[in-house]
């Protein structure tokens, strides 16, 4: 039988990480439906699982400079009430689950499931956010962008785990976010975007927006990104038009996807359009 | 197996058991709190929602080794407060209640609302609520239960 870990400290649970792989168990609101068994028996691991969620030196959301300290195991419940939480995030978390999940589920889980469907990616890419990955004697820091590889899979070794997220608190003039789903709650995203713009002597002084759920990673192009400066909405449509190619699935069809994500852009754009 | 010690409704609780077992069977089958239901297993339906620290949680998601510590309130608890009796009235007079089988969601839904919001617009209750199925009834009398229940219960929350 596979053994459970309920460290009462942070250190103790990195020392006990260094020692043996283990599934990190955060909220369990992606876990314990995939590992899903029959009513009343335990769910089906095949390893030993380290119980993170608790960990009070994980909870917390944090200014300094001109970023956001985001503790792995703050559950989205406090990301929509906190005072720092950037507009579009809270936009975002606002559309996530429901409130029986989001108050269990964490933001390290969120990016640790690593799903293209997963809801706060896209902005945690606008925000150039980046991931801070301990282990017992090693920290490190990737940007997102790098540290999810595809479905399913990130850059973590399995002495490691997420320690906390950091983002870039820019403060666009203009922000748009959009999740297309099923329902209103409890919907997987067929498609979600985030953008956001400044202007600059009515100029795009700053131009970021990425798709979620149209490919196996969100999309965001920083090279595009720099070059639609002095650029007008229909040229800006047609690079992106080249850029995303997204997929069928169960939930949706690429030539839907591909559709609704030339819409929102549009709509963005015609939005940012009024703050010039 | 690990010890998991937490509140349950109001009780101090010690209970030796595999910490991924799931709250809901751990509720009902080693407490024998029937009261939570088990609609679809996976987060979508709320029948088998409680109070976590005061906020409604999904009891089929929540590993018991994340509940150390907590104070845990099921519908047989609650329905033992006054707060119940109002909303208990509400959802009667407004006709809220078909087949009964989302109810204890709901009402641990109404509760987890109040709780921190005791004057909810319409709006808010359909958020508050979003995670709860209703297989019979519409939504609009149990939306309208939980208007009156606040109106009704003023000063309780
Ligand atoms: C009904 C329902 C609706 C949902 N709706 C949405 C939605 O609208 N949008 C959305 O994006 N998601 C949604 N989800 C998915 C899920 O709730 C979120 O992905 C949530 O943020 C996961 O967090 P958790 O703490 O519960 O993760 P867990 O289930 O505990 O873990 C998820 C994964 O991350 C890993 N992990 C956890 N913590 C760490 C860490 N510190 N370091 C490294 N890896 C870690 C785990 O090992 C696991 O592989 C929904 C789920 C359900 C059941
Ligand atoms: S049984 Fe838990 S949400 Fe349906
Ligand atoms: S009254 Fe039957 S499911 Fe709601």
């Amino acid at each position: 039988m596979v053994k459970s870990f309920i460290p009462g400290t942070y250190e103790e649970a990195l020392e006990l990480l260094d020692k043996n792989e283990m599934i990190l168990m955060a909220g369990g609101t992606d876990l314990m439906v995939k590992k899903r068994n029959w009513a009343g028996l335990s769910p089906l691991f095949d390893k030993d699982v380290l119980f993170i969620s608790e960990l009070r030196e994980l909870k917390y959301i944090r200014k300094s400079g001109g970023f956001i300290h985001i503790g792995a195991m703050t559950t989205l419940e406090d990301i929509l009430v906190h005072r720092e939480t950037p507009e579009i995030l809270r936009k975002a978390v606002l559309l996530m689950a429901s409130p029986g999940i989001r108050h269990i589920a964490t933001l390290g889980g969120n990016i640790g499931n690593a799903s293209p469907a997963g809801d706060s990616l896209p902005v945690l890419y606008i925000l150039d956010a980046k991931i801070v990955i301990d282990g017992k004697g090693t920290e490190r820091m990737v940007p997102i962008e790098e540290f999810i590889l595809g479905p399913g899979k990130v850059y973590l070794e399995s002495r490691e785990m997420i320690k906390e997220i950091v983002i870039n608190d820019v403060r666009f003039d203009m922000i748009h976010y959009e999740k297309i789903g099923g329902r209103k709650s409890d919907a997987i995203s067929k498609i979600s975007f985030a953008g956001g713009i400044s202007y600059k002597k009515g100029r795009i002084d700053e131009f970021r927006c990425a798709f979620g759920a149209v490919a196996p990673t969100v999309v965001r192009s920083r090279k595009l990104e720099a070059s639609v400066n002095g650029l007008g909405a229909e040229e800006i449509k047609k690079s992106y038009a080249e850029l995303i190619r997204p997929i069928d699935d169960q939930r949706s069809t690429a030539v839907y996807r591909k559709k609704v994500c030339m819409n929102i852009l549009d709509e963005f754009l015609d939005k940012a359009g009024e703050y010039k | 197996m690990t010890e998991i010690e937490f509140v349950l409704n109001g009780k101090n609780v010690t209970i030796d058991v595999d910490p991924t077992k799931r709250l809901l069977d751990v509720l009902r089958e080693d407490f024998g709190l029937t009261g939570v239901k088990e609609g679809c297993g996976e987060g979508e339906c709320g029948a088998c929602s409680v109070l976590v620290n005061h906020e409604i949680v999904s009891s089929c998601l929540m590993p018991v080794g994340n509940a150390m510590g907590k104070d845990i309130v099921t519908i047989d608890g609650f329905s033992k407060t006054e707060r119940y009796r109002v909303i208990h009235g509400a959802y009667e007079d407004e006709g809220a209640v078909q087949c009964g089988f989302c109810i204890p969601g709901m009402v641990i839904a109404t509760e987890s609302l109040l709780n921190k919001n005791p004057d909810p617009t319409e709006d808010e209750i359909k958020d508050a609520l979003s995670g709860n199925l209703c297989r019979c009834t519409g939504y609009n009398m149990i939306v309208s239960a939980v208007l009156r229940a606040a109106e009704r219960g003023k000063g309780l929350w």
